[in-house]
């Protein structure tokens, strides 16, 4: 079944296999090998690149509806966002009575706005279960509602783009709000435990790392399973001809509708790996610069590929890594910059550049 | 007054309770099987449609039988465009009534129910899916189910193979099979989308000028193809190239301000005075 999802795909079968090789190097070099050793990679790195991981998930994520369906989301942060809050939600729980304030039920944020008891909205998220349920229910339903009122009323193109916009963006002036019960503009932070290991422990640490490379690959066996299948040829259609794609009888309101929350699923996972591995979530990860940031991560990585978009995710942010170290103010600058290149000269993006080597060598 | 108020009184009432119209509830559901025991496959009866004031169609009348190779001509603006979009659901018509044979009322179905209910429709440009090979242009439009998760797990199976080398063959597009579509030339487009029509086994096809922009080779294969396909589809064919409709036409309707003008066989329709004046002398 795998095998045969990668038949034809090169790119692919690198990169699944630089993620088991990583999967394995990683945790060796970090827990076997001691720390005044050259092999050794810190924890900090691990943390990195875990953090790189799911970012490149929700790349894949977007590409899928990207580069495949031909919708730009401009919106797929809020997804992330969403997932991310659904397991920082659980983290908080997890606190227990450890916060400043001591409150066995209340997370610190609740206590100092005067909170007499937990909204019904926090009901539950003290079982990793229910947690682990929302994380993939609560930014699949949303992008399912609102996927169901933009496809249906055919809203297509710049116009959806802006509206996915406008998505992200009420969702960020919401939770900026004290009142919604999500922290407000400082978020969900001072996580402790997961599953009763503590957060700040190498295991854990190097646990979350592996997590994240497995979602990384079976993400992208679905979204592979999904465009190599009919329907993945279905979007392909609706991408470029969309009209004569429902006139052959395919419903390209629920085609769209069904990929579209499953994209956002997917970013959601992603979201709630990252929550863990950085340690905070705040309303910031809604803002629409964020979820431009990803758009351009899978235009440099090259659209339509899907292993495209994790070169890309990995690189953009590894320079953004660098980059803020170096000259932080220069770095937008520098995404712009990036971002109008690739454009002009490598509309494949690096994959694409690299298949023209191929091609010509 | 009140005798005034009593007759309006009773005349709503006798329109609600109209006899052939009482227990609509009961009635059979709408798209039933296509049924042609008449033999005539399509009606179109007292359509009309306009847009702004302008009366694109007037009353118009039209009827194709089974199996029959139907060219419609008229100058433009006649209302062929709008005639075509009414068959398919992309317009409605603001009066007169459309049968799919005796019992498929095709102003209650949506484009895609048409489209599934067997009729066909090739569109002016050809619009083939350009990233897509041949091979799955034509899978992509094989009838079936079409529901996103059987669209997902759909495989291939033999007898859809069978019938994709049996359309490849007919389109002439056997040793294409593997290119993508992108890169065909407008002729073998042209003909893709009618192979992909043919995918959907549809028992009409309506077929916009195939032959705009095609040399006369590629116009000689069309001709062909297109009366190759009448007897197992009805094909009506809408067509300003009056040479190529002469090649192919038995029968032909001359559509004018929204109607019809004149009908007959290609010479009946040239010698008619009516459509000499109006169309064919105005050259």
């Amino acid at each position: 079944m795998i095998l045969e999802l990668l038949k034809n795909d090169r790119g692919g079968r690198n990169l699944l296999s630089v993620l088991a090789i990583v999967a394995i190097l990683v945790p060796v070099c970090n827990l076997l090998i001691p720390a005044d050793n050259p092999l050794h990679i810190s924890t900090y790195s691990v943390t990195l690149m875990g953090k790189y991981l799911t970012y490149a998930l929700l790349a894949v994520a977007v590409d899928l509806v990207w580069g495949y369906l031909g919708i730009l989301s401009l919106g797929h942060g809020a997804f992330f966002a969403l997932g991310g809050y659904a397991m920082g939600m659980y983290l908080m729980r997890q606190i227990g009575d450890r916060g400043v304030y001591g409150n066995p039920e209340l997370p610190d944020f609740m206590v100092f706005l005067n909170w007499q008891e937990l909204p019904w909205f926090w009901q539950g998220f003290d079982q990793f279960w229910f947690a682990a349920l929302m994380v993939l229910l609560i930014p699949g339903v949303v992008a399912f509602g609102f996927g169901w009122f933009a496809f249906r009323s055919r809203v297509t193109g710049v116009y959806l783009s802006i509206i996915t916009q406008a998505l992200t963006y009420a969702f960020m002036l919401a939770f900026y709000r004290n009142e919604m019960g999500f922290g407000g503009n400082n978020g969900l932070t001072d996580f402790k435990d997961l599953l009763g290991f503590s957060l700040q422990s190498d295991t854990m640490r190097v646990a979350l790392f592996v997590a994240s490379a497995l979602a990384l690959a079976v993400g992208y066996l679905a979204c592979r399973a999904i465009t190599t299948s009919r329907l993945g040829r279905v979007a392909v259609a609706i991408r470029d001809a969309e009209a004569r794609a429902r006139f052959i009888g395919y419903r390209v309101e629920e085609v769209k509708l069904w990929i579209f929350a499953f994209s956002a699923l997917l970013a959601g996972v992603a979201g709630a790996l990252y929550v863990p591995q950085v340690g905070i979530i705040n309303p910031n990860e809604f803002s629409p610069l964020a979820s431009i940031e990803m758009v351009i991560w899978v235009a440099v990585g090259g659209r339509a590929t899907l292993y495209g978009a994790v070169v890309g995710a990995v690189l953009v942010n590894y320079a953004k890594t660098v980059f803020t170290g170096v000259m932080p103010e220069a770095w937008l600058f520098a995404l712009g910059g990036l971002f109008v290149l690739v454009t002009l000269f490598l509309p494949q993006g690096i994959v694409g550049l690299l298949k023209r080597k191929e091609a010509s060598a | 007054m009140s005798g005034n108020l009593l007759r309006e009184g009773l005349d709503s009432v006798r329109a609600t309770m109209r006899r052939d119209r009482v227990f609509d509830f009961m009635l059979p559901a709408d798209n039933p099987r296509l049924d042609i025991s008449h033999n005539t496959l399509l009606y179109l009866e007292d359509v009309s449609v306009s847009f702004d004031g302008f009366r694109a169609i007037n009353n118009l009348n039209l009827y194709i039988d089974d199996g029959e190779l139907r060219c419609i001509i008229g100058p433009n603006g006649a209302g062929k465009t709008t005639m075509m979009d009414i068959i398919t659901g992309k317009t409605r018509p603001d009066s007169g009534t459309v049968y799919f044979g005796q019992r498929i009322n095709l102003l209650k179905l949506s484009e895609p129910e048409i489209a599934r209910a067997g009729i066909g429709r090739k569109f002016q440009k050809p619009t083939v899916f350009e990233n897509l090979s041949v091979m799955e242009n034509l899978e992509l439009a094989m009838a079936g189910e079409k529901g996103v998760w059987r669209t997902f797990r759909a495989r291939l199976d033999a007898a859809a193979n069978e019938r994709i080398d049996e359309v490849l063959e007919l389109i002439g597009l056997v040793s294409e099979r593997r290119r993508s579509a992108g890169v065909l030339s407008h002729g073998q487009k042209q003909w893709l989308e009618i192979g992909m029509l043919l995918m959907q086994r549809p028992r009409l096809l309506l077929v916009d000028e195939p032959v705009a922009g095609m040399t006369h080779q590629e116009m000689d294969r069309t001709a062909e193809l297109l009366t190759s396909l009448a007897g197992d589809h009805s094909v009506v064919v809408v067509e300003h190239d009056m040479e190529f409709v002469r090649s192919i036409a038995r029968k032909v309707t001359v559509l004018h301000q929204g109607s019809v003008l004149a009908e007959g066989s290609m010479d009946e329709v040239q010698n008619d005075p009516k459509v000499v004046e109006v169309y064919l002398g105005g050259d």
